[in-house]
């Protein structure tokens, strides 16, 4: 292996220990990056939020009272807003982990998807797509249509 | 003690993960088949879907037996990711025990609920 003259390398920044304060602001993450940690992210939201999740499917299918009283909590009389954004945080930590999860087992069954140019076209894809279906569905929960 | 090949061994469990590798994807794909199986019969439903339509989705059996299944399945897999963050960026081995005793306790009281209101339907 051939070694650079370190006094005539261009000068580029080592990261060894990150400091989350420090570093990770200037740290430019590529795009399958991005998609990486937010799928740690959504994960770890989603594992949080299981009560939440399980109270839910609880009210909505033991009764038509528990029904209609969890539709009243999202209602506007309700302070419904709040268990809303909530709800929409649900579903885009979902749809990210989702997508994030397909594309995990695309590149495990295809030697052709392991490439640098797949990693970040379908990073891309899937931040676009998640995104965009929380919007879509994002509307629909806050009536919009 | 003498340094020899036994001593300077590096300890790791005989399979290196793949256990754990292959169930997470094996589950993630049952749940992804869930996801969709619920889908189309929420857009397939005629009409308003209501409670009698939601709660009917659930109460067939086969269903049932879905649902059960995928709760099963997510149980493990939030376990094997919950780990995996705990390995990653706690180093006490203390604090590491103790959030997954906790991580544990928490999946499989959350599983429970979950049996408990499919079961009743």
């Amino acid at each position: 292996m051939t070694e650079l003259d370190p006094n005539t390398r261009a000068a580029r920044p080592v990261f060894r220990n990150i400091n989350a304060f420090k570093d990770l602001p200037t740290y430019r993450l590529p795009l399958a990056g991005w998609v990486s940690i937010l799928h740690r992210i959504s994960g770890a939201l989603m594992f949080l939020l299981l009560p939440f999740i399980i109270w839910m499917f609880d009210m909505s299918v033991s009764s038509e009272i528990s029904y209609e009283r969890l539709m009243h909590a999202f209602g506007a009389d309700g302070g419904g807003w709040l268990l809303k954004l909530v709800a929409l945080a649900l579903i885009w930590a979902y749809l990210h982990h989702l997508i994030a999860g397909l594309r995990h087992l695309w590149m495990d069954m295809s030697h052709d998807a392991v490439s640098k140019e797949f990693g970040r076209s379908s990073a891309a894809v899937t931040l676009v797509v998640s995104i965009l279906l929380t919007v879509v569905l994002g509307a629909k929960l806050f009536g919009l249509y | 003690m003498a340094v020899n090949f036994g001593t300077r061994r590096i300890v790791v469990g005989a399979h290196y993960g793949l256990r754990d590798w292959l169930s997470q994807r094996i589950t993630a794909g049952l749940m992804a088949l869930f996801t969709f199986v619920v889908l189309a019969q929420v857009l397939f439903t005629r009409g308003e879907l209501g409670y009698a339509g939601w709660a009917g989705i659930f109460a067939a059996q086969w269903m049932k037996v879905l649902t059960f299944v995928v709760i099963v399945a997510l149980l493990y897999h939030v376990w094997v990711g919950v780990r995996d963050i705990w390995m990653d960026y706690v180093q006490s081995v203390a604090a590491r025990l103790l959030l997954q005793v906790v991580s544990i306790a928490w999946l499989v009281g959350c599983a429970g609920w979950a049996i408990q209101v499919l079961w009743r339907l």
